[in-house]
């Protein structure tokens, strides 16, 4: 048992014991938070496996971006707790086979996969190896048609969400900034010289 | 022109720069701080800092109850009760500045026909609770005693202008 | 490194006669004790730097404003972040009524901890790094990116719907400039072809001082870098989480004592590693800016190359301060302006030009290793 194992199997808890929360929490932050963890406990196993770059990118993107605006919307919910619950039994036939589907598919791909017996060891990469450069080798080269379309779909999918929820409204007090920053002194202020009082006449105001 | 010239000023950050030099500049001045306890700032005979109550040179208090100064104060600060005494002057009995209240305009001191009470230069005093910052009639006087020479230099220094 | 120690170790408990009786205990955890040295090795200074920060924020900022600034704790003050922090240890812990308990207690743990542990991978000097990673700067960004949690957390714990609002902006904030700070560490990683943090110093060494460094081709980046730096940081002029002339404070108004500590730590201490980080990646971290110069090259080759980096990150720390003596503060909406329609399409744009310009043969930055 080295450190490497015992890494694993406490990583592997933390991500089984943070996804059931996930599932059971009552309360949706601490559920968001719990999934929060499971993708980082995440990134540690994969972090084990050498594949740091994906490690990375995994907390990068979703801990670090994705968790964050999922919280944002999840702390402004005002949730009514009575009101999910009702209509459970109802439902639970269909969501059990829906699930027992899943489960049934899952075991069928894991089963039939032609995974290397667990003992073996992989062989070490040589000193200069780069994770991330053979990552980027493969997916610029064999599988770049792949990678593209799946970049496109994503563009698509982000046009298509902000111009699905974009609305003008109408008689709003919205700021143009750009219209604000552009404002120089002499659009707005007049220094105009005018006499002090009948007699006077003010001669000397400086412009500053 | 003007908003290309605008467009190329903003880019090169040139606004943001000129400020930096001139907050650049400044670390460089000398420093115009006061070190308050050791320096301290001067001071116009016309400060209104802590009341006082003055007496004549014969030890009478000079107060005579008019109620002018209670009259005047804008804070609602001055509390005074009077009576007779038996030589048949009219004397306070009770005159008690609240200074939680009063906000040191000095119009008790103008409104006082014989300078009776005054503010004095201090203004390094202080009270651990609202209770005693209740100056009483004993506790101004004892003020004015104890600053009487302050006190009489500052209304000669100020009389010609009265 | 490592030997020189154990030897000074040996030393020390041979003058008691006892070092074969402790290195037979210490040597099968020596590897974790080795690892847990360097980290002490590398947060103390920190903390210290951190402590010292505060002093000399205030030092310059009152300089600027023809102040004098602290001078009463210890000669020119120097004994004042100690006071400070004293002061806050003994200040009564305030946890408001119905806040969730642990995660109030956890969130300013979570804003320092990232800040800290982002030092793993940041090199001193040549090989002198906690771990080498090869996808250092990615671990950077990875970690830069988890100080949000501790903002919203502290804002969603505290029941308040004050420090509630002030999380949502200043995390939304913190998002928003995370991604032209990643654009621009994207430039540095393509002149640099390496995410290893020593490969991209070694990548700016070249005989012409400080015209090797990446901050000659792509100062763009290195200024949008900065702005973004000190927006991901929350200091003035991007200070809307705190706003301490305009409203009270953000995402901890309910702290209080060390809770409250703790979160200034983690800002300082991130503004440390974002001074560490710009120069080295723009600034050629321990180089000599004028190796390879005539005689002027040659007499400071000797300045170790530590002392290079350091002085290096109080220039950036400096100009930290000295923004914050002169910006007023940006209103919320021009700041989402500026980091969406501004510096994210500005470091977009740097990004082609600069894969571009690298096919070019009049880019003369390329690294020496393959």
């Amino acid at each position: 048992m080295n450190l490497e194992t015992i890494l694993f199997y406490l990583l592997s808890l933390m991500t089984l014991f943070s996804a059931g929360k996930v599932i059971t929490s009552r309360n949706p932050v601490h559920a968001a938070l719990y999934l929060v963890l499971a993708f980082f406990s995440t990134a540690g196993i994969w972090m084990l496996l050498e594949a740091e770059f994906l490690a990375l990118t995994l907390v990068l993107v979703y801990v670090g971006a994705v968790m964050v605006l999922f919280l944002f919307v999840v702390m402004m919910l005002d949730i009514n707790f009575e009101q999910l619950r009702q209509g459970f039994w109802r439902w639970f036939p269909f969501a059990a086979v829906l699930g027992a589907i899943l489960a049934v598919e899952m075991i069928e791909v894991l089963g039939n996969a032609q995974l290397p017996a667990a003992t073996a060891q992989a062989a070490p990469h040589a000193a200069n190896y780069s994770n991330t450069k053979e990552l980027g080798r493969l997916i610029y080269t064999d599988y770049v048609y792949v990678f593209e379309l799946a970049a496109v779909l994503l563009l698509v999918a982000m046009v298509a969400a902000i111009a699905l929820t974009l609305r003008h409204r109408q008689g709003t007090k919205k700021q143009d900034q750009s219209e604000q920053v552009r404002v120089r002194r002499n659009d707005r202020v007049r220094l105009v010289k005018i006499a002090a009082s009948g007699k006077v006449a003010a001669t000397e105001i400086k412009q500053g | 022109m003007n908003s290309l010239t605008n467009y190329i000023k903003s880019f090169t950050l040139w606004e943001l720069l000129k400020g930096m030099a001139l907050t650049g500049r400044y670390m460089f001045r000398r420093s115009i701080t006061v070190h308050f306890p050791e320096e301290k700032t001067p001071q116009s005979y016309r400060f209104r800092g802590l009341h006082a109550q003055r007496r004549y040179p014969n030890g009478e208090e000079r107060c005579i109850g008019c109620k002018l100064c209670e009259a005047v104060c804008p804070a609602l600060a001055i509390k005074i009760e009077t009576e007779e005494r038996d030589d048949g002057t009219r004397r306070t009995t009770r005159y008690d500045i609240d200074l939680v209240k009063c906000i040191f305009c000095g119009f008790c001191e103008e409104a006082c026909p014989v300078d009776a009470i005054v503010e004095t230069r201090i203004y390094e005093y202080h009270g651990e609770s609202r209770h005693e910052l209740y100056y009483t009639k004993e506790m101004l006087l004892a003020v004015g005693d104890k600053y009487e020479a302050q006190i009489a230099k500052d209304r000669a220094a100020d009389a010609k202008f009265r | 490194m490592e030997a020189q120690v154990l030897q000074i170790l040996q030393f020390i408990f041979d003058q008691f006669g006892a070092w074969n009786a402790v290195w037979g205990i210490i040597q099968p955890a020596w590897p974790v004790i080795w690892t847990l040295l360097k980290i002490v090795a590398i947060v103390a200074p920190i903390m210290i730097g951190v402590a010292y920060l505060t002093l000399a924020e205030r030092k310059i900022l009152a300089w600027m404003q023809v102040r004098i600034g602290p001078n009463r704790v210890g000669y020119w003050g120097v004994l004042q972040p100690l006071a400070d922090g004293v002061k806050l240890l003994f200040k009564e812990l305030i946890v408001p009524i119905r806040a969730n308990k642990y995660l109030f207690a956890f969130a300013p743990v979570l804003v320092l901890a990232p800040a800290l542990a982002a030092w793993a991978v940041v090199p001193f000097e040549n090989g002198m790094v906690l771990a080498n990673v090869n996808a250092g700067l990615l671990f950077i960004l990875a970690m830069t990116s988890l100080g949000v949690y501790g903002v919203i957390i502290a804002g969603w714990a505290s029941n308040s719907k004050y420090a509630f609002l002030g999380a949502l902006r200043s995390a939304a904030q913190m998002v928003s400039y995370e991604l032209p700070m990643g654009f621009a560490l994207v430039c540095v990683l393509m002149a640099a072809q390496s995410m290893n943090l020593t490969d991209i110093v070694n990548g700016q060494q070249g005989n012409a001082g400080f015209l090797n460094w990446y901050l000659i081709p792509l100062f763009p980046m290195f200024v949008i870098y900065l702005i973004s730096g000190v927006a991901e940081t929350n200091r003035a002029p991007f200070d809307l989480a705190e706003g301490e002339s305009e409203i009270v404070a953000g995402f901890h108004v309910e702290y209080s004592g060390m809770g409250f500590a703790l979160f200034f730590l983690g800002e300082y201490a991130n503004m440390i590693l974002i001074a560490g980080l710009t120069s080295l990646f723009f600034l050629g971290g321990w180089l000599n800016p004028f190796h390879g110069l005539g005689i002027i090259g040659a007499y400071t080759d000797m300045i170790p190359g530590m002392l290079w980096l350091l002085s290096k990150m109080v220039f950036i720390l400096f100009l930290f301060l000295w923004f914050r003596a002169t910006f007023p503060r940006y209103r919320y909406d021009q700041l989402m302006r500026l980091g969406w329609k501004i510096l994210i399409p500005f470091t977009l744009l740097w990004v082609i030009v600069v894969a571009a310009w690298m096919q070019t043969p009049y880019w003369v930055w390329s690294s020496v290793q393959g």
